[in-house]
């Protein structure tokens, strides 16, 4: 009986029992473990290098490459160092995300309004497509491209060609690209003039505004007059800016213009239709999270369709596309690195034939993990200071 | 019956033969009845009975899909312009209130005047303003719908509607989604109006409110109006079965 009152003797409780010391002593021992795994990695990792006659530096980076690589926004040649040649993966890599991640959001738009229409043809299509691809995996779907699509097309001889500038064959896509000639100096002189005359339009439309004192769009007169003024001095300039440079057969292969290879197309096509998959997904619930009182309730202030989407719908359901999207953003460019399935010489392809070369396999993971890391945490920053910007502004 | 009597007058809603159809369920099954230049109607019955959704046809938050709709002289119709003009004259309170929750209460009022009535921001905030003061929460003004109760939301959406300066406001269940002691500062404001000489189309359940404002009560049920009257002969006279047992209800408790 006496057993069951409570024992709140207020004595010393002994450190075994005691919650505060326990939590501490836990950490303290997770916390050495830890340690004790680094150190014993780290341990091996050297061992391991010295028994390859290896040591760890960076010094390698300056000897001459002498491997080719096959295509690079920048001139490369296998006499340069190491250093050069994985920028040129950089510079790849980097284009590549670019460009995919351009394609795949424009496409991604498209998709995910489509899939909210109230057309049933049009939303049936649009969740077909988002079902197939987004279920196949990518390295499939860029493999498919590359060997079921681009190379099949027809080879050079029997190009086909789209308007006489541009031609598609198994070898890539040949486009017309511009080529600045000597009176580009007089159209950006007219540029520059169009560019005052906007800051000053910009600023005369800013103060109307203030004065009237509504909202509204202080570039209005700005934009078309710069691009009047660009325009009229594009007719003005004797002569052209720019000349189009037109691909032609030349032998057995075309030149000039600009030239996608087979393997950056189909990287591109199954990186962009992958992921646009998924930001579609992301645009629809986005839109669709924003409950449909609130559209009822705009439109009976009497707000018109635009006017309801733009200032009731979209600013609120943006901040919630973002961070989702900036994750597919992220997944795109990291998914870039499939590259090496159809040898398209991007960041990881470079690097894993600079570890085979030079046997320096840490320092040039470590290059490579860094640099995507880098890559990534600037896309996240971006996003997170356009999401905070474009909440602002819809209020 | 005072509908009747009043029909020389100045309806500024008609309706005929409005029938509305989800899929193959007939909501509406042809309502004919109009409502005069400063009338406050109650629409009551239970749910699913059509009474929302015959509010929601008036601005076109629903589509009719037969009869006629005139409010104010304009019949709504496919025409844009007419939606258009006619949402302005017509001012709605919802019951989940539907503030837009990324503006502050002073702009959810502002909106529709600076978008809709270009009117000039300052002047617009002034009219805000005192819109806020007439439902008694001037002090709200710069925080956001999600920093106030329900009762206060529902104000701020009253005024919101108001800021429009509509000739007809409905109301569908305003009191519905509302604590129990924040429904009589819901129901102050709308009664204020109603002695303003505001036309009121109000579906709510609240049948004090009913008794005490209303000019005429519907009462509706599988789509069409049973019975309407005065309040004192609807409640102390009913007619039909029907209204007999929603009334011996809804006063029971």
């Amino acid at each position: 009986m006496e057993n069951n009152s409570p024992t709140t003797v207020s004595g010393k409780i002994p450190f075994w029992r005691d919650v505060r010391v326990l939590r501490v002593l836990f950490q303290g021992i997770f916390l050495l473990g830890v340690i004790l795994l680094l150190a014993i990695l780290y341990r091996n990792m050297l061992e391991g290098l010295r028994g390859l006659g290896l040591t760890l530096n960076f010094n390698f980076l300056q000897d001459e490459a002498g491997f080719d690589i096959s295509e690079g926004p920048i001139a490369y040649d296998p006499s340069d160092t190491y250093l050069k040649a994985f920028c040129v993966g950089i510079l790849n890599t980097l284009s590549i995300s670019i460009i995919g991640i351009v394609c795949a959001t424009l496409i991604g738009l498209l998709f995910g309004i489509a899939r909210l229409s109230s057309n049933w043809l049009i939303r049936t299509i649009a969740a077909a497509y988002v079902e197939c691809f987004r279920n196949i995996p990518l390295l499939l779907q860029i493999i498919f491209w590359y060997t079921a699509v681009v190379a099949q097309l027809p080879n050079v001889r029997e190009s086909i060609s789209l308007f006489g500038g541009a031609f598609i064959n198994n070898r890539g896509i040949y486009l017309p690209s511009p080529e600045p000639t000597s009176s580009l100096k007089i159209w950006l002189w007219f540029l520059g003039a169009g560019l005052l005359l906007a800051v000053i339009l910009y600023i005369v439309r800013w103060r109307q505004l203030q004065q009237l004192d509504r909202p509204g769009f202080p570039a209005k007169w700005a934009l078309p007059a710069f691009l009047i003024v660009a325009l009229c001095g594009w007719f003005l300039t004797p002569g052209r800016p720019f000349t189009l440079d037109l691909p032609a057969l030349q032998g057995f292969n075309y030149q000039g213009g600009m030239r996608f290879t087979p393997e950056f197309s189909s990287l591109l096509i199954g990186l962009s239709i992958y992921t646009s998959a998924f930001i579609a997904e992301v645009v629809r619930s986005g839109i669709q999270s924003v409950v449909k009182g609130q559209r009822e309730a705009a439109r009976s202030v009497g707000l018109k369709e635009g006017q309801t989407l733009r200032l009731v719908v979209l600013p609120q359901a943006i901040p919630i596309i973002v961070p989702p999207l900036t994750s597919q953003y992220l997944n795109l460019a990291k998914n870039s690195s499939l590259a090496t399935a159809v040898a398209f010489p991007d960041l990881f392809h470079v690097g894993d034939t600079m570890m085979n070369q030079t046997g320096q396999s840490i320092p040039v993971f470590a290059m490579i993990m860094v640099s995507y890391l880098v890559m990534s945490l600037t896309t996240s920053a971006a996003m997170n200071w356009y999401n905070r910007w474009i909440t602002r502004i819809g209020r | 019956m005072a509908a009747q009597e009043n029909a020389l007058n100045d309806p500024i809603i008609i309706c005929e033969d409005l029938h509305k159809w989800f899929d193959d369920f007939h909501v509406l099954k042809g309502i004919t009845t109009s409502f005069q230049k400063g009338e406050r109607a109650v629409i009551c019955g239970p749910s699913g009975s059509g009474k929302s959704t015959f509010i929601r046809t008036l601005n076109r938050l629903e589509e009719h899909q037969r009869g006629t709709i005139i409010i104010d002289g304009v019949e709504l119709t496919d025409d844009l312009r007419n939606i258009n003009l006619i949402r302005q004259e017509v001012g709605m309170v919802f019951q989940q209130f539907n503030l837009f929750p990324h503006l502050t209460n002073l702009e959810n009022i502002t909106l529709g005047p600076i978008r809709v009535r270009k009117m000039a921001k300052s002047e617009a905030e002034a009219v805000a303003l005192s819109l806020l003061e007439r439902v008694d929460i001037a002090d709200q003004a710069y925080k956001y719908p999600a920093e106030i109760s329900g009762g206060q939301q529902q104000r701020v959406a009253i005024a919101r509607a108001l800021a429009m300066e509509p000739k007809i406001m409905l109301f569908d269940e305003p009191t519905s989604a509302l604590d129990p002691e924040m429904i009589s500062e819901v129901l102050d404001v709308m009664r204020e109006l109603a002695h303003s000489g505001m036309t009121m189309l109000v579906v709510t359940h609240e049948m004090g409110f009913a008794r005490e404002v209303a000019d005429r009560i519907m009462f509706f049920d599988e789509g069409v109006v049973i019975e309407e009257a005065p309040p004192a002969d609807f409640f102390d006279n009913p007619q039909h079965e029907r209204t007999k047992l929603f009334i011996s209800q809804t006063l029971q408790h």
